[in-house]
């Protein structure tokens, strides 16, 4: 495992911007995950560090290594593509195997089955092994291809959205089970997701991505509490923090352009009146939709749980205030 | 089935499906089992009319498809005492005694080096274009593209001239070489243009998965994508293969001693004594054995495109 570092990295698409003037420090056994919808360059960030792409301006170094004239193979990085993942002429022992067999690593054959038994193991496949590739269910699919990656010892892994395409159970088994990974093998993480449920429980630090720019980076929490901007603000919480003008309720201070509310700068029951919209009950949450002076916003509820229709009063508490540009006040 | 389904067709129009597809098989075989019979045919059953359907079988079309015969006296027959193989009894019914081999089996011999070479060679070539068309940037790709698919814009015996004069200062005239160049530029086109579309339908991140596991940019090429541009080129090579077994025009012109291909033998053998058309039969038989069998083997490769591909998008 090994410490990556971008510098000042800008690749364009002729026109079109993939990334610029990324800065970014994936240290030694470091779990970073890059957040951001989709064609903010978190894929393309990926491909520059695989050597997929090349970059037009920038430096990578993978393990204090200069990589940029490298080839792909050289680099020593594994992948996790989104979907495509296995080859599919190819039964799921052979999958694992081809990494280790490449001519960079030539690995004897009793080390391969040794390697391969043991992240089956992990995986929990080892009924699956001699099973055509396409013979697998999309779940199964997905773990095979992170364990060929998991067979290799890599200076990084680069996951792009490995667990986008499973549905909701086996992507909460496999978010653990990646941490666990991570935590056993002290590996070096790099993760791609527009997911911030994934963002935030496995990373130890997030990248926030904007039209190809890098506009923040912190721990989980840095970024939650400490948005740098409207923007990234609204890329993480559930629900969304509520945007609204910043005189709106109470006074703003100097240069406020919009007030950010998250659910827990909301304090129900004295302030301002709004008319309940809509309630959604979740099961572990109950979500209202009020109105606000023509201006919707969504909270949760306390203790009580209003009725449609009915007016509650609310108050802002600690609220995140940005500029005009959207930068944080 | 007893209830209704959109999908499932119902047991009549399963009836009449498998009624007009055997038909339809039937009608088109029987030019070929026509074939086939009239090359066990005797001269006389296989001119006879009617048509005969049932006859007497015999190998006299293969004996003299594959011998050449001179006719003797009975006297000399007489002289040579018995016939020491099946085939020296057959001859000698007519009077006649073998004289030695034909041409036949050197003919097809060259078919069979030049099909198979120029279709090797087409699909070598064309697998390595359509990849590189496929998945780099080309300059003026597009450009290219075309221009390879004009060069079957026009009817290759429009430039047999050009060409015959060419391949006699070349000394290509009469080659194996010559015939194979030949037949892979024609097809060539063929085959870059059919490959491209089965290449590009191989997503990318299959050499790029192979690229990060430690593999170079051609070993990534035959580990990954070309066992899976398997079906295509399977079917690319059947077509070429049948373009370059059948050749009629320039064989005729470009070869005669050496390099002769089987088409333009075949018509031969009824210029020699008298029309024999169950040799011709024969040698039409065995004609289209190598392709039938070349496209059984491949068949394998044709089947799996239906259910190829089964990863989730």
């Amino acid at each position: 495992m090994a410490e990556v570092h971008l510098r000042n990295v800008t690749k364009h698409y002729g026109r079109d911007v993939g990334v610029e003037h990324i800065d970014l420090t994936v240290e030694d056994g470091g779990f970073v995950v890059l957040l951001g919808p989709t064609g903010a360059g978190k894929t393309t960030t990926l491909r520059l560090i695989a050597g997929l792409e090349r970059a037009d301006a920038g430096t990578v170094h993978i393990g204090g290594r200069e990589v940029s004239s490298e080839t792909p193979a050289q680099r020593d990085v594994a992948m996790v593509f989104q979907q495509y993942s296995l080859y599919p002429h190819m039964t799921v022992r052979e999958n694992l195997a081809f990494p280790l067999k490449s001519p960079i690593l030539k690995t004897p054959k009793a080390e391969i089955d040794r390697k391969v038994a043991e992240v089956a193991e992990v995986l929990r496949i080892p009924h699956k092994l001699d099973n055509k590739a396409t013979a697998l269910s999309g779940g199964e699919m997905q773990r095979v291809s992170i364990g060929r990656a998991l067979v290799r010892d890599p200076a990084i892994f680069l996951m792009d959205e490995p667990l986008s395409s499973l549905d909701a159970k086996l992507r909460s088994d496999l978010r653990v089970e990646l941490k666990r990974i991570h935590a056993e093998l002290r590996a070096t993480l790099l993760y791609v997701t527009h997911d911030q449920v994934e963002a935030m429980t496995m990373a130890s630090k997030i990248g926030v991505l904007d039209r190809g720019r890098l506009v923040q980076v912190g721990t989980p929490r840095e970024v939650y509490e400490d948005p740098a901007s409207a923007y990234v603000a609204a890329r993480l919480g559930s629900p969304r923090i509520n945007l609204l003008p910043a005189g709106l309720m109470d006074d703003a201070p100097p240069g406020a352009h919009v007030m950010g509310l998250r659910p827990e700068h909301i304090a129900i029951g004295q302030g301002h009146e709004a008319q309940v919209a809509r309630v959604e009950h979740l099961g572990d949450q109950t979500r209202l939709h009020l109105k606000l002076a023509d201006h919707d916003l969504v909270t949760l509820a306390d203790d009580r749980i209003p009725n449609v229709g009915e007016t509650i009063r609310i108050a802002p508490r600690n609220p995140l205030w940005f500029a005009e540009t959207g930068a944080r006040l | 089935m007893s209830s209704y389904s959109v999908t499932e067709p119902s047991q009549k129009s399963k009836t009449v499906a498998a009624v007009l597809v055997i038909a339809y098989a039937l009608i088109t075989m029987v030019p070929l089992v026509w074939i086939i019979l009239t090359g066990f045919k005797s001269p006389a059953d296989a001119i006879s009319y009617p048509p005969k359907v049932v006859f007497d079988p015999t190998l006299e079309g293969y004996v003299n498809l594959f011998t050449t015969r001179t006719r003797v006296t009975p006297e000399d027959l007489e002289a040579l005492g018995p016939p020491e193989t099946w085939y020296d009894a057959i001859v000698r019914q007519y009077d006649m005694v073998i004289a030695g081999p034909s041409k036949f089996g050197e003919r097809f011999l060259n078919s069979i080096i030049i099909g198979f070479g120029s279709t090797f060679l087409s699909i070598f070539l064309g697998t390595l274009a359509a990849y590189a068309f496929s998945r780099f940037r080309i300059p003026l790709a597009d450009d290219l593209l075309f221009f390879i698919l004009s060069t079957r814009m026009m009817p290759p015996i429009a430039v047999a001239i050009p060409i015959f004069l060419m391949y006699r200062q070349l000394g290509l005239s009469d080659t194996h070489l010559g015939m194979i160049l030949l037949y892979t530029a024609v097809n060539i086109s063929l085959a870059v243009w059919l490959l491209k579309g089965f290449i590009d339908e191989i997503p990318r991140e299959y050499e790029e998965a192979a690229l990060i596991d430690g593999y170079t940019r051609f070993q990534a090429f035959y580990k990954v994508v070309l066992p899976q541009a398997a079906t295509g080129i399977a079917s690319t090579a059947i077509f070429c293969l049948i373009f370059a077994w059948n050749e009629y025009a320039f064989a005729v012109l470009l070869t005669s001693a050496t390099a002769q291909t089987a088409p333009p033998f075949i018509p031969t053998i009824i210029g020699v004594g008298g029309l024999d058309w169950p040799a011709v039969a024969a040698g039409a038989t065995l004609f289209l054995l190598p392709v039938m069998i070349f496209t059984i083997v491949l068949r394998k490769h044709l089947l799996r495109g239906i259910t190829f591909g089964a990863v989730r998008k």
